[in-house]
């Protein structure tokens, strides 16, 4: 799960990290009553689950009633990155002395948690040259090894008992919240030396979810998503026209591959999951009936086990059941393609003998 | 470091045969395990033994004798190798009983086990010297000897390419591919799309990497980590100079998205295609840019030695 500013906020409150005073809301309504509360000037931050939203213009200062009537809907209405705003933070501005940064990331090919720290706070961390990088197992950080981290990016002595006390916390929330990365950036440094995360990040493995039952308030999902899950699939909501299922996640990812270097548009990532059913191609038309600005589906199936007969007769029930009356664009490799080949052949759904022809075809049709 | 192909061939005997080595089952009469099983045997895996807690005495298929604990199966039959089909949410104690009774070659066929356990797992494992293969893999083979996995059998045919994939389906795809052009794998192995990985990329690299009939490596790799990144510095550092050629999935996948697989996601630049396509052209490895170039390019890679 990958956590939004204000949810990740929580949980540094809850580990006793210290944040600016800030709430969330989801209309203006509700924001009008925080902005009083909060009082001006405040920042106007836009709650989307990716980066680069500072020069989308997502963060915008705001101090008085007429600004806020103004920005409020424009913050909450927008879309970054095909990611629309799902809830407006309303922030108190901080006065600081410096940015830094400061992060905790699972290291996959060296299987350990890694810390990251810069004196450069503030920007993308990949952009600075001067970053600190300790491995540290487990995710677990000693007072020593955080004092370390803290003296070689240069804090002076007065801050560093800030900088070893966050961070430590941060271990200790990284390592029970089952997190792949936990950042702050920036971390700013206070007139007294005292550190407040500015922002943050925090994305957790979402194969542990079921030992975290008090992260679920955070696991927002459409309802297509939440459909998707509970039949086993993985479902990611894309902006074209094209739906692409397949089974398994590199089959599909190449699918979605192809299709964009070819001129078409996936209005969705759809994996059944490795061993494709007849029940599972079914539920998968069914979710995608569901969705809006879909012209064609397109399959790829590498059939393995299964033979290939299944699923089409799982295309022909869809279709006998008026499921779905779009045109699906199939390759389906695997034993007795011939057959489903026969068996399809007067039916919306169009067999390829190559992922190839299927995708041109696929495209031909929505361009049509 | 253990011999992955003796350890799944075992040591000819005098007529040029191998000694098959014998296999337990983690979970064998759940439905998965079940249907697998017979695969596997049908295949010609010797499979000697079965672990199903509560169901130790009896016998799957009338033939396989269960036992209740792994300990057990391994003092009954010696076996070195145990393929596990438990839940996600077992796998943490079903590993760990596989490695403390002495198994050395682990494949762990569940999905979604968290990142935190498989660190746990991998420590025990290299305490104990033992290899782990996976979780979230769909298995190891070498073509017409031994099948530890859950993979379809026809894709693959015997020859001396080594298959390295993070992706289950592609390497099937793939894997038919190849046979079809006349590269027949003299080893398959998903290492699987999890974050973390028993058996890395570049311990998949090592392992076959001097077998003595080896003549090119094929890797699957896709968006996520930077475990391709890491196995081409590895091709440059050591030189080595057969053939190897990769395709990577996820080109056109959004950022900051996973994309099915729990570790296929890119993280700023971490993880993305570019960043690994880059690398591998600095290891002179050729990218496919799509599945069925793959024997093209590796025909090509020969032709140039």
């Amino acid at each position: 799960m990958r956590l939004l500013e204000y949810q990740a906020k929580e949980l540094f409150k809850e580990y006793d990290i210290k944040v600016p005073d800030s709430i969330a809301s989801k209309d203006i309504e509700s924001g009008r009553k925080d902005a009083e509360k909060i009082g001006y000037p405040f920042v106007i931050k836009a709650q989307v689950p990716v980066g680069g939203r500072g020069k989308a213009g997502g963060i915008q200062k705001c101090h008085n009633e007429d600004e806020f009537e103004l920005k409020y809907p424009q913050v909450l209405n927008m879309s970054i990155k095909g990611e629309k705003t799902r809830a407006v933070l309303l922030e108190k501005m901080s006065e600081y002395e410096k940015e830094i940064y400061l992060s905790l990331f699972l290291n996959r090919s060296k299987r350990c948690y890694t810390i990251i720290s810069s004196a450069e706070g503030g920007v993308e961390i990949e952009s600075v040259e001067d970053q600190v990088i300790r491995e540290v197992g487990s995710g677990d950080v000693t007072k020593k090894v955080a004092e370390e981290v803290a003296k070689e990016i240069g804090l002076d002595e007065n801050s560093i008992p800030h900088f070893v006390d966050i961070l430590q916390k941060l271990s200790k929330l990284t390592v029970e919240k089952e997190a792949e990365l936990t950042e702050i950036n920036p971390l700013v440094i206070l007139k007294d030396g005292s550190m407040m995360a500015l922002d943050g990040k925090i994305m957790t493995d979402d194969n542990s979810n079921f030992r975290h039952k008090e992260l679920a308030k955070y696991h927002e999902q459409t309802d297509l998503e939440k459909k998707a899950e509970e039949s086993g699939f993985s479902l990611v909501e894309l902006d074209g026209n094209i739906a692409v299922i397949g089974n398994g996640a590199g089959l599909v990812m190449s699918t979605l591959d192809m299709l964009t270097d070819n001129g078409g548009k996936a209005a969705c990532f759809l994996d059944v999951g490795g061993t494709a059913t007849e029940e599972s191609v079914y539920e998968a038309l069914t979710l995608i009936s569901k969705m809006k600005n879909v012209k064609a589906v397109l399959v790829n199936l590498y059939g393995g086990i299964v033979k290939t007969t299944i699923v089409a007769s799982a295309f022909l029930k869809a279709y006998d059941d008026k499921i779905i009356i779009l045109p699906v664009f199939a390759r389906l490799m695997g034993a007795e393609s011939d057959k489903s080949k026969e068996m399809l052949k007067d039916s919306e759904t169009k067999l390829s003998p190559s992922i190839e022809e299927a995708i041109n075809k696929a495209v031909m049709e929505v361009n049509k | 470091m253990t011999d992955i192909f003796e350890l799944l061939k075992g040591k000819q005997n005098s007529k040029g045969d191998f000694q098959k080595q014998p296999v337990i089952v983690q979970g064998i009469t759940g439905k998965f395990g079940t249907r697998h099983t017979k695969l596997m045997m049908e295949y010609g895996t010797n499979i000697v033994a079965g672990v199903t807690p509560g169901k130790g005495g009896q016998k799957f298929e009338n033939t396989v004798p269960i036992y209740e604990t792994v300990k057990e199966a391994v003092d009954k039959t010696g076996a070195k190798i145990s393929i596990m089909f438990v839940p996600a949410k077992f796998f943490l104690g079903a590993a760990k009983d596989a490695l403390e009774a002495g198994i050395k070659l682990l494949v762990a066929i569940p999905e979604h086990v968290p990142v935190q356990d498989t660190m746990k797992i991998v420590e025990i494992a290299k305490q104990k010297g033992a290899i782990v293969i996976g979780p979230n893999t769909p298995g190891v083979m070498i073509p017409g000897l031994i099948k530890i996995g859950i993979m379809p059998a026809s894709p693959f045919k015997f020859g001396n390419t080594a298959v390295l994939s993070k992706s289950g389906t592609l390497l099937y795809e793939i894997g038919n591919n190849l046979s079809n052009s006349g590269f027949g794998q003299c080893i398959t192995l998903g290492i699987g799309g999890d974050p973390i990985n028993g058996t890395r990329l570049v311990d998949a690299f090592d392992m076959v990497k001097d077998y003595p009939a080896l003549d090119g490596i094929v890797v699957v790799g896709e968006i996520g980590g930077d475990a391709e990144e890491v196995l081409a510095q590895k091709i440059i550092d050591e030189k080595f100079e057969k053939p190897v050629v990769a395709y990577i999935a996820g080109r056109k996948a959004p950022k900051e998205k996973r994309m099915g697989h729990a570790g296929a996601i890119v993280m700023g630049n971490y993880g993305s295609a570019e960043s690994k396509i880059t690398m591998f052209s600095k290891a002179n490895i050729p990218v496919a840019k799509k599945p069925v170039e793959l024997p093209i390019l590796l025909a090509g890679k020969m032709e140039k030695k």
